[in-house]
């Protein structure tokens, strides 16, 4: 598209765009991390009346937390269409998959505790498992296939057979992603929780920060050994060592803070964790958004991804508008039911 | 069968699917607000009753209105890449908006509504419940827009060619009220209401004649009955304005709605009948005259164009399904209307509930508005075609080119299957609901609540 540029405090439309989106989708992970990460350890715990306990601690945000995954598909729908259309058609059987895991999960969360039977509670409890894993396995094989980017072509279009998506790369970022919600959502649940079940969730998450850091050692390892777009990114820029190595940091005080019982501060970290690690995936992409592997021509960037100037603008007002609404009141809810889980008859 | 079909017959089934939930979430929504509003003037315990067992079965149809609404959302860009590339500018700032305003606000909200019982104070739990539903109106907003815009696109201008044709918005407010836009909202809003209402009849009416919680019954059973009334009303006239909308913008789509073949100068409309595709002609009980009247054109003067004026590839091709199904909406419209007001005859007259076969039609009332609801999407969605933007792209231009047969039979396999095992344990956990019944509060009272308070909102 040949239109000029519009520009606000310096920074053109396309790009406040591109930050807006990343910093939906960085404020999914985050939220939505932890009650996936919750999830993930599901069958960790034995007795019902814990992963009741499990269950209620997020029973009233984990709705909110999705939805910043729509507000993220909507921006990305509205800022950038072309790469809207691109990525969801690319990756359709994964994200056919991605959504019926989604259904699955919520429908767990939902209908678990409306019956006593066993098989009932046992095959949600399931369920709830398989889909929380997956789910952000899921996330970090998208994440690992936008780093190393996809053969596209010139209409934007994937070629060849989705399951190249499933490389030896994208599926270590699945680990580390997984690994890196489990511990955040072991933190979140260190807040919610006491006794028997607390002490266990501190064994738990030692365990995890070791997993991810192992993922995310092996992941970069392999990657910066496999591919000279990452190595030569890491030679050119000094954020390439910056962001990751801060990443890293903030998530080895986490021990440090659980110890110390500070459990906010180690929630900070873990999401700052997360926060730098998807500060990375911009920082590799911009401007590019889709990487396209077999002509840098046909990379869809967020130039030619982007609607129209008018449109970016108008939107950056909606944006303007309703980001503080949705921080005020996801903060209300967060407040009135902050502190330990206490079950009562609406609970799940 | 080609991508083409599968992709359109796997966007129909989930959206038709997706749309079973949204409008019971919306009208039970009103109805909480009622009786939590009626709570809180009174202080009869009873209302909270009602609002609390309602809430219970709005989180039943809330949490499967979410998880499938995910789906929707994606699947623009999963089966339509060149439709979301083509309209993104203009389509994607109103869905955009639905998450912002909409969705934050109501899941937000969700929380307090449905655990929040014991936790906060009755009012402030009151401006939750009134927050998701203004919450979940202003996501129909959204949606409908972006539907509308599709049937009447306005304020925006085509760039490009071939197939990097795209079109940009030019006036953000002429797109949002572009000319159907208003009326349809309000015909969504009126249906949602009505599908609330009548599930609320529908299980009033189960218990009255169970002879079980038969005071709160009757108090839900009239309050219910109210608004039916007022929303049925309502929506006759909103259907009419709708169908004007689309004889002055989408003459094809009307001359499908009543199944004429034949310009005429002094049309009347079908009550029934059935469309003969082959030999192009419709057979059934008309009215005549009618539908130069309810358009406002002058009868033998104003020519309405028949389907035989349109060429072939610019006219819908399954006429007789568009036909039966607004048909049926219509008819069920004034069903209800029929019903509600026959209702309130008897109760003025002080037997509604000694009408024991009025009772047993409300039980399965329920059904008779999610009935329309679909259908009316069916008619006026396959009314639209050959069209995706009316007259603009071609649905058949709008497919996923990275797409193949394969992977769409694929997928709708796999939601045909869990949408029907969702669907089966909706049923199973409403009529659990149901059978539980409302819970007892004469032993509760706020003292068991937490004691924490910010500035007394939170108890
Ligand atoms: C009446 C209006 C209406 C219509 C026509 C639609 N929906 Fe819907 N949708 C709703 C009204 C709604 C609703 C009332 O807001 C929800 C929330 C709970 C429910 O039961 O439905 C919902 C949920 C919902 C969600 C989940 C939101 C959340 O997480 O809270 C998404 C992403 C969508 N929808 C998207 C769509 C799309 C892309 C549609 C069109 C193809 C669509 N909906 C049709
Ligand atoms: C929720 C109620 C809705 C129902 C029941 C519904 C129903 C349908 C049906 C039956 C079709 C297939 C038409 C055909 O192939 O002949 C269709 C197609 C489609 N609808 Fe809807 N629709 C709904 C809402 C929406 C909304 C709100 C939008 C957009 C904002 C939308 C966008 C589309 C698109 C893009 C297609 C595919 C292209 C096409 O077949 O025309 N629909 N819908
Ligand atoms: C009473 C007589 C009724 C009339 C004359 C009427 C008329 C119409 C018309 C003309 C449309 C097509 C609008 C368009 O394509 O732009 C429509 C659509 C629709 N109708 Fe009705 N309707 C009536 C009753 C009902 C009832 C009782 C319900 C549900 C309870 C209902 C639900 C819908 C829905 C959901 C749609 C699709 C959304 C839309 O296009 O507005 N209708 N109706």
């Amino acid at each position: 598209m040949e239109t000029s540029l519009s520009y606000f405090l310096g920074i053109d439309y396309p790009t406040w765009w591109f930050l807006i989106v990343g910093a939906v989708f960085a404020g999914y992970a985050i939220l939505d991390g932890f009650d996936l990460g919750a999830g993930s350890i599901h069958l960790f715990l034995k007795k019902d009346q814990s992963r009741r306990i499990a269950l209620n601690a997020i029973g009233p945000v984990w709705d909110g937390n999705e939805v910043w995954l729509v507000i993220a598909g909507g921006a990305l729908f509205a800022g950038f269409p072309v790469a809207y259309a691109s990525l969801f058609s690319a990756f359709y059987i994964p994200f056919m998959l991605f959504l019926v895991l989604l259904i699955f999960r919520a429908i767990a969360i939902e209908f678990r505790s409306k019956e006593e039977m066993k098989w009932w509670r046992n095959f949600w409890d399931i369920a709830y498992f398989i889909a929380s894993n997956s789910l952000s396995l899921l996330l970090g094989v998208v994440v690992g296939n936008l780093m190393i980017g996809l053969p596209l072509d010139e209409r934007g279009n994937l070629v060849g057979s989705w399951l190249q998506l499933l490389n030896p790369y994208a599926l270590l970022m699945g680990f580390t992603i997984l690994a890196l919600f489990v511990m955040h959502g072991i933190i979140y649940l260190l807040l919610k929780t006491e006794g028997r079940l607390y002490a266990k969730l501190r064994i738990l998450l030692n365990r995890a920060v070791l997993l991810f850091l192992s993922a995310f050692t092996l992941a970069s390892a392999y990657g910066l050994y496999t591919y000279p777009k990452l190595s030569d990114d890491l030679q050119n820029s000094i954020y390439f060592w910056l962001l990751p190595s801060f990443g890293v940091l903030s998530i080895l005080s986490i021990p440090q803070w659980v110890k110390r019982r500070k459990f906010i501060l180690a929630f900070i970290s873990s999401a700052l964790g997360i926060a730098l690690m998807l500060g990375v995936l911009a920082f590799e992409l911009y401007p590019v958004l889709l990487y396209s592997t077999i002509d840098p021509a046909f990379h869809i960037d967020v130039y030619n991804a982007a609607s129209s100037q008018k449109s970016l603008g108008t939107m950056l007002l909606i944006a303007a508008i309703g980001t503080p609404l949705i921080l005020g009141y996801t903060a209300f809810v967060f407040y009135t039911f902050r502190g330990k889980v206490k079950l009562d008859e609406n609970s799940y | 069968m080609d991508v083409e079909i599968l992709a359109r017959i796997q966007f129909a089934f989930t959206v038709a699917f997706h749309y079973i939930y949204p409008p019971l979430s919306i009208g039970l929504g009103l109805l909480m607000v009622i009786f939590e509003a009626l709570f809180l003037r009174t202080g009869n315990r009873q209302y909270e009753q009602l609002a609390r067992f309602y809430t219970k079965i709005f989180g039943l149809t809330f949490g499967i209105g979410v998880a499938t609404g995910i789906v929707m959302e994606f699947e623009f860009g999963t089966n339509w890449a060149v439709y979301s590339r083509y309209v993104g500018d203009v389509f994607g700032s109103a869905l955009a908006a639905e998450g912002i305003f909409a969705f934050a606000m109501e899941s937000g909200f969700l929380g307090l509504l449905l655990f929040g019982w014991n936790r906060v104070k009755p009012w402030v739990h009151f401006v939750a419940t009134l927050m998701v539903l203004i919450g979940s109106m202003f996501s129909a907003v959204w949606i409908v827009v972006a539907n509308s815009w599709q049937q009447t696109p306005t304020g925006f201008h085509v760039v490009g060619e071939g197939l990097n044709a795209r079109a940009e918005i030019t006036d953000f407010w002429a797109m949002v009220f572009n000319p159907s836009s208003v009326d349809r909202l309000w015909h969504v809003w009126n249906g949602s209401f009505l599908a609330g209402a009548f599930l609320v009849l529908s299980i009033s009416a189960y218990y009255i004649l169970k002879k079980r919680h038969l005071e709160l019954s009757k108090k839900a059973f009239k309050i219910a009955l109210v608004v039916a009334a007022v929303f049925s009303l309502a929506q006759a006239f909103s259907g009419h304005s709708s169908a004007n909308v689309v004889a002055k913008h989408q003459p094809a789509k009307l001359a499908a709605l009543e199944g004429q073949y034949e310009d005429s100068d002094d049309a009347g409309i079908m009550i029934f009948g059935w469309v003969n595709q082959e030999e192009r002609k419709t057979i059934g009980v008309e009215i005549p005259s009618m539908l130069h009247i309810l358009t406002h054109k002058e009868r033998g003067r104003d020519t309405i164009l028949g389907l035989n004026s349109f060429p072939e590839n610019e006219r819908p091709t399954a006429i007789n399904a568009i036909f039966q199904f607004y048909h049926i909406m219509v008819g069920i419209g004034f069903t209800l209307i029929g019903l509600s007001l026959m209702a309130l005859y008897f109760w003025w007259r002080g037997r509604l509930f000694e009408k024991k076969w009025l009772l047993v039609i409300f039980v399965f009332s329920a059904l008779l508005p999610q009935i329309a609801n679909q259908f009316g999407w069916f008619a006026a969605e396959m009314g639209r075609q050959p069209w995706v933007v009316y007259g603009l792209l071609r649905t058949s231009e709008a497919l996923s080119e990275a797409v193949t047969a394969e992977q769409v039979l694929f997928s709708l396999i796999l939601f045909f299957i869990v949408y029907l095992f969702l669907f089966l344990l909706f049923i199973y956990l409403l009529n659990k609901k149901i059978q539980h019944g409302p819970e007892d509060l004469a032993a509760r009272n706020y003292a068991d609540a937490p004691k924490r308070s910010i500035k007394g909102i939170v108890s």
